[in-house]
């Protein structure tokens, strides 16, 4: 018997769930603070013409995230996990039905900044995102190998700080290539608004292979 | 930390399974790359059995080490990371073992 079948069987019920309504559900994860929020604030001012997105929003505490954005004019539903580190796919189902997100949008599930539990736990979604910041090392592909593993795309964000660290973008992308040789990767900078492109352009293909 | 809620998982997928029968022993199959710390798993396991059908039962837990096979050369190997590229060079593997997280076995008492 599977320990995580019943996790498993409620993640494939919500993928059930999107695909039916032909929803592109990305959970996104990383480390505390590498910009999770921040570029999704920043996703849904750039594509508001473009995309409908709508966000569940997983913290241990506190409702500031989804306050967040709202205030960047999306639909948010906080689901605060108390003392776990991970959501998990009733979590996600409860939100979802708060949420209702509209018929061939986009539902962006912020996980927990934690990057050891949420890999282990599927929530139904299309795709994991990791996001890695070059203030913390290039080596954290190979420490945290679940994760990068895990996720379709890396996206290292805040490259306009690279000439103040030691962070080098080629290794980092060849450390999670060693863990998971087909990994998409981006590098951006939130701030300055660099590379995104890229990101929008991966997010509109992907969206349009959930309404095939 | 999250091995508190894989043991009350455990612990509550045995007892259904056990339909009000005592449990005297169960056994996990854990790989290495399964993202679960075995010492946390018996850690937790006294406490989150206690007052169930699992009370006082004893958890063995069975290591499954890491086994790949390559895509590029077809080779079998042994791997103790997740990251260990083939003797060939090639990133590009499957793993063959390693990632279990399931029940093995349970022994429970027969119904009086």
């Amino acid at each position: 018997m599977q320990i995580l079948a019943k996790n498993d069987a409620l993640a494939a019920s919500n993928r059930g769930w999107f695909a039916g309504r032909e929803i592109l559900a990305l959970n996104l994860v990383s480390s505390p603070g590498s910009g999770k929020t921040t570029l999704l604030e920043r996703t849904i001012r750039d594509l508001k013409d473009q995309m409908l997105i709508s966000v569940i929003e997983g913290d241990q505490a506190t409702a500031n995230d989804g306050e967040r954005i709202r205030a960047a004019g999306a639909a948010a539903i906080q689901v605060n996990t108390g003392a776990g580190c991970h959501l998990e796919a009733d979590m996600l189902a409860k939100g979802l039905l708060e949420l209702k997100p509209a018929f061939g949008s986009v539902v962006m599930i912020e996980n927990v900044g934690n990057l050891v539990c949420p890999a282990m736990f599927d929530l139904g979604e299309h795709a994991k995102v990791v996001i890695l910041s070059v203030t913390e090392g290039d080596d954290k592909p190979l420490k945290y190998p679940h994760m990068f593993r895990a996720a379709k795309v890396m996206i290292i964000n805040k490259i306009d700080l690279l000439a103040h660290v030691d962070f080098d973008v080629d290794s980092a992308i060849a450390n999670a290539r060693r863990i998971n040789p087909e990994i998409v990767t981006l590098s951006v900078s939130v701030k300055t608004g660099e590379g995104l492109v890229g990101w929008y352009e991966w997010l509109h293909h992907e969206a349009a292979q959930v309404r095939l | 930390m999250h091995e508190l809620g894989i043991t009350r998982n455990i612990v509550s997928i045995v007892e259904e399974a056990a339909k009000g029968r005592r449990v005297r022993r169960v056994t996990l199959d854990v790989g290495q790359f399964s993202g679960v710390m075995p010492d946390a798993i018996l850690f937790c396991f006294d406490i989150v059995a206690k007052g169930t059908l699992l009370d006082g039962a004893r958890l063995d837990i069975r290591k499954i080490g890491g086994r790949a096979s390559c895509r590029t050369c077809h080779a079998t190997f042994e791997t103790a990371t997740l990251y260990q590229a083939c003797a060939c060079g090639s990133h590009a593997i499957d793993r063959l073992a390693g990632e279990e997280l399931k029940i093995r076995e349970m022994e429970i008492e027969e119904a009086a």
